[in-house]
């Protein structure tokens, strides 16, 4: 292969609030650039997972490179990596964009700035990167091109006047952007000759080939046969193939030198031994230092996953170690409930990540799960100075051990058309939240500033937001820190037999709410037995809730006519499925969906 | 492999006979039945006709010990076509004298000339369904008859010579009460039949009940409510304390009877003997083969009789078990430990383990003179009981 010159690569990324069009802008790119005629472009190519498809945002950073003939007369190669709008999902954009040089900020032409604009670009610019604006969806009636450039430098503070007017759906201005990449995102630097230096920005699970590195090269070369070494797990082998990324292929080439962005495969089976964010180096000549990676991420909101078959726990074990390859982010170790057997108490960045990860663990990994109510972590300051990091309501000390108990709070901002500031305040207000102030960014917008627990938007905070905005408004957030509160273990006892898995941590003042809801929707989910189950919601020794499930005390199929038996065995058959679909708890049988209705108390 | 051993002393084979039609279709009814012109109904007995001569050649070694006609309503047709159908069933299968021989009827359909024409053909029991002695609640079910036209034809029916006679009743109305169905009870107990049959109404789907009352039913206040819950279990163990003391005995989940007026035919089904059904959309059971006839009308009139069969499954030992058991239990009796031994060469406890142990232990299940059966408790639940008994 031909010596590839830096000045001609362009690593990049393309950074905007969900919904922005930042995906169908990627796919502009690929199909202007060549790498795909537009027949065979399918539409979102870079969102390749069905999940992503289906829900239209990207979850997992990807990438691809095409070449780009530019009005200059030279071809330049661009990289283009792909970024994950949600706040849960920062991590990602975070990797993505330590493999950058420059990023593109995509704004919706009508909608303007929008919370995660900011925390997309803040993040950009703490990276180093060059970042130039883009003004999309220019087609709509609503669009207001002038207003937003005016925003972004005034907001942002990084010039717009000639930012590139698009339409990545329509395929309108893409040529500006194009180049606008050759312009404005700076070349690489680093040398080939230097000893190898390249970051670790995902890296994914191939049956046939093992683990494969997705890498940026800072310095150095690296080609089949070197013998690589990552310098945090000390794993050390030999390269099977390096190559470069098509547009949802591998293509190899022979090899990868400082500037580019591309893949390793190492018949590396240990999907350990290759952590995100760690440096590969060359064995036998190695850098000196790492590169600096990724601040690491924490988990913020845990639950517990169960397999629905106890026999499928290997499995479980199976498809979260592959899982965490592809998504460092996820977290988890083993636990038992009586409940519900062996599982893992899993950490994840937010709901949506948990909610994704289930989704892909049922879909991808063909498994049946048990999912408990999600939790923050805790910590608990115990009589005797210990502190204990509670990510599993089961495990929190017995109350006379407890001196107190501190949650984690989150600095929110929250973007809302000003009509609809009144009923967002009142929302806050029901989440316990601490009111630091408004900004207006312009006659009809403004920006909340809230301290939130962060337990009480774990649940369905998003939701209730978009509710009551009908859409308009947007939130952000991030980790404040700890404080102290007034919290409670809520327990669920069904036929007078606490639940385990059923537990969970809330604040005293709201601890008779959530118990009234909790008793009034498994009532609706436990199918009614031989005898009458009370169902109990206590804190400590005090029963604060409680419902009945009344005694079965029909269940007759009356006629079975001329000797017809098939409808009968039918209907047999369906209550013995049903009935594997329970978990046996004393001797009650609660359905798995009871489990996780928890999750869902606030939607009504 | 123990084949067969002692699995009949003789070789039974019971008859059922399908009329499809009705004058209206009642609102709570699935069955297979519907509104006809003329026309279809004579097309109908032709190809009937053709059925029974062609099974008629097949089970020549078998005795036929009962014939049931069911519907829909048997007695829409003719006196004269009724009896031309039993007298050929009589004159080509072996049929044994004393066997039951039984026609369903609505209490609308039935004069005095065609119940004695019916009785002198051969038919010699009657199962007449009444459902409620209430007019406002037959009409509310869709019933074409009154309470006065069934007492006229109950008497009819005696005066005729049926000297064995059902009665179908119905609890769980819309707009009955306790007070109303125990009336009915009364009313049906004072006319001394030998048997009732007392069924709980079930919102199937697929009916006109089902879009009124069923599970995605719009709330509409012109149509009377379903009793409650409680009011609904008051029904339900008033059939069973108001019969028994009666002097009937339940015998089957919803089947009660003087002493052996039980109905065989019936009975045959919970015990798995050999049943052949003619006619459309019938069923058959025949040394562990089951099938079905079509159930569209087209296909029953044009298709030659060995190819409207249809979902023909030969059943595997382990199905043969299951049915063994959850067939089984629907009699009050129970089941014949001994029975399932001799028929599958292992134990119900061996098939079965710990589950005859489990329900015996929460009251659902008794054993009784080497049989499994259900407790009253158990009744009122068997669904959840017998599931237990498939793989």
């Amino acid at each position: 292969m031909a010596h590839i010159d830096k000045s001609k690569i362009r690593n990049f990324c393309i950074v905007a609030h969900i919904d922005h069009g930042k995906s169908t802008l990627a796919d502009r790119i690929i199909e202007k650039t060549g790498l795909l005629t537009s027949r065979e472009m399918q539409a979102q190519v870079l969102d390749n997972m069905d999940l992503e498809r289906e829900r239209g945002i990207t979850i997992k950073a990807q990438s691809v490179r095409t070449v780009y003939k530019a009005k200059d007369g030279e071809e330049y190669i661009f990289n283009l990596i792909d970024t994950p709008g949600h706040v849960d999902f920062n991590y990602e954009v975070s990797r993505s964009l330590a493999a950058c040089d420059g990023a593109i900020l995509v704004v919706d032409a009508a909608q303007g700035i929008e919370a995660q604009t900011l925390a997309n670009v803040y993040l950009a610019l703490d990276h180093n990167l060059d970042v130039f604006p883009v003004i999309n969806k220019i087609d709509l009636p609503s669009a207001e091109p002038d207003r937003v450039k005016e925003e972004i430098e005034d907001v942002i503070g990084i010039e717009a006047h000639d930012a590139p007017l698009i339409s990545a759906k329509n395929g309108l201005g893409i040529e500006d952007v194009l180049e606008a990449i050759v312009a404005k995102i700076p070349a690489p630097g680093g040398s080939d000759d230097n000893p190898l230096q390249a970051l670790i920005f995902d890296s994914i699970y191939d049956s046939y080939k093992g683990v494969i590195i997705f890498c940026r090269i800072m310095e150095g070369t690296v080609r089949k046969g070197t013998k690589i070494k990552m310098m945090a797990t000390g794993a050390t082998a030999d390269v099977v193939e390096a190559g470069y990324f098509g547009a949802g292929q591998f293509i190899p080439c022979e090899e990868l030198s400082a500037g580019m962005v591309g893949y390793l495969t190492a018949s590396i089976k240990n999907v350990k031994d290759t952590a995100v964010g760690d440096t590969v180096t060359d064995a036998d000549r190695p850098c000196k230092d790492p590169l600096p990676g990724y601040k690491k991420v924490n988990s913020m909101v845990y639950c517990g996953m169960y397999p629905a078959d106890g026999a499928k726990y290997p499995d479980l074990r199976d498809a979260l170690e592959k899982l965490q390859l592809n998504d460092a982010s996820l977290n988890y170790e083993p636990e038992t409930s009586v409940a519900l057997g062996f599982g893992y108490r899993c950490g994840f960045l937010g709901l949506l990540h948990l909610e994704i990860i289930q989704e892909r663990l049922e879909r991808e990994y063909n498994l049946d799960l048990v999912t408990t109510a999600p939790s923050v972590i805790y910590k608990v300051h115990k009589n005797n100075g210990d502190v204990i990091e509670l990510t599993n309501p089961t495990n929190l000390p017995d109350p006379s051990e407890i001196e107190y108990m501190e949650e984690p709070i989150v600095s929110a901002e929250i973007m809302v058309t000003t009509e609809y500031i009144g009923s967002i305040m009142e929302l806050c207000q029901e989440r316990r939240g601490v009111y630091l102030g408004m900004e207006y960014m312009e006659a009809t917008r403004a920006t909340l500033r809230y301290e939130l627990p962060l337990n009480e938007i774990i649940y369905d905070f998003f939701d209730a937001l978009k509710s009551r905005s009908k859409g308009y408004a947007s939130f952000d957030y991030s980790i404040k820190g700890y404080s102290r509160s007034d919290l409670v273990k809520l327990d669920i006892l069904i036929n007078r037999e606490e639940v385990d898995a059923l537990s969970f941590i809330v604040h005293k003042d709201t601890s008779y709410e959530r118990g009234r809801k909790m008793c009034e929707k498994l009532k609706d989910e436990i199918p009614r037995q031989l005898f009458e189950i009370p169902i109990q919601a206590a804190v400590g020794s005090k029963v604060i809730a409680r419902e009945t499930v009344k005694a079965m005390r029909k269940d007759v199929l009356a006629k079975c006519y001329g000797g017809d038996i098939t409808r009968k065995k039918k209907l047999l058959e369906k209550q013995k499925e049903g009935k594997k679909r329970m978990r046996q708890v004393g001797n009650v049988e609660i359905p798995q969906k009871a489990f996780m209705s928890v999750l869902k108390l606030d939607s009504d | 492999m123990e084949e067969k051993k002692g699995c009949r002393e003789q070789r039974q084979l019971s008859i059922y006979v399908h009329i499809p039609f009705c004058r209206q279709k009642c609102y709570y009814c699935d069955f297979l039945s519907a509104r006809v012109q003329e026309q279809t109904k004579k097309d109908y007995l032709i190809k009937l006709k053709e059925e029974i001569r062609c099974a008629a050649d097949k089970y020549q070694d078998e005795i036929a010990d009962t014939v049931f006609f069911g519907g829909g309503t048997p007695t829409l047709l003719q006196a004269e076509e009724l009896s031309d159908l039993l007298y050929l069933i009589k004159t080509s299968f072996h049929v044994t004298e004393n066997a039951e021989i039984t026609i369903e009827a609505n209490p609308g359909t039935i004069s005095r000339e065609k119940l004695n024409h019916l009785r002198q053909a051969g038919f010699n029991r009657l199962s007449i369904g009444l459902q409620s002695t209430n007019d406002r609640e037959l009409k509310e079910l869709g019933r074409i008859h009154t309470y006065d036209e069934f007492v006229e034809g109950y008497h009819a029916a005696r005066t005729a010579g049926f000297d064995n006679v059902n009665v179908d009743v119905m609890s769980a109305l819309p707009g009955q009460t306790s007070d109303s169905y125990c009336d009915t009870l009364m009313k049906v107990l004072a006319l001394h039949p030998e048997h009732i049959s007392a069924y709980s109404l079930i919102i199937e789907e697929g009916t006109l009940f089902w879009d009124r009352y069923g599970d995605n039913a719009k709330v509409l206040e012109k149509y009377p409510a379903l009793p409650t819950e409680e009011e609904e279990r008051k029904m339900y163990q008033m059939t069973d304390t108001i019969l028994e003391k009666a002097g009937y005995h339940r015998y089957e989940i919803s089947n009660y009877a003087l002493k052996d007026k039980e109905c065989k035919h019936n009975n045959g089904y919970w015990e798995r003997k050999n049943y052949i059904g003619l006619g459309l959309g019938a069923s058959s059971l025949y040394e562990n083969t089951r099938w079905k006839n079509t159930d569209t009308m087209e296909a029953y009139l044009t298709l030659a009789t060995e190819q409207f069969v249809c979902d023909k499954t030969v059943l595997k030992k382990e199905e043969q078990m299951e049915e063994f058991m959850f067939l089984g239990l629907r009699l009050t009796q129970g089941v014949s430990m001994e029975k399932f031994q001799t028929e599958f060469g292992r134990t119900i406890q061996e098939v079965y383990p710990g589950i005859v142990e489990k329900y015996i232990g929460n009251g659902l299940l008794n054993v009784q003179n080497e049989r499994i059966l259900l407790s009253k408790k158990g009744i009122d639940v068997s669904n959840l009981v017998m599931s237990e008994f498939l793989f």
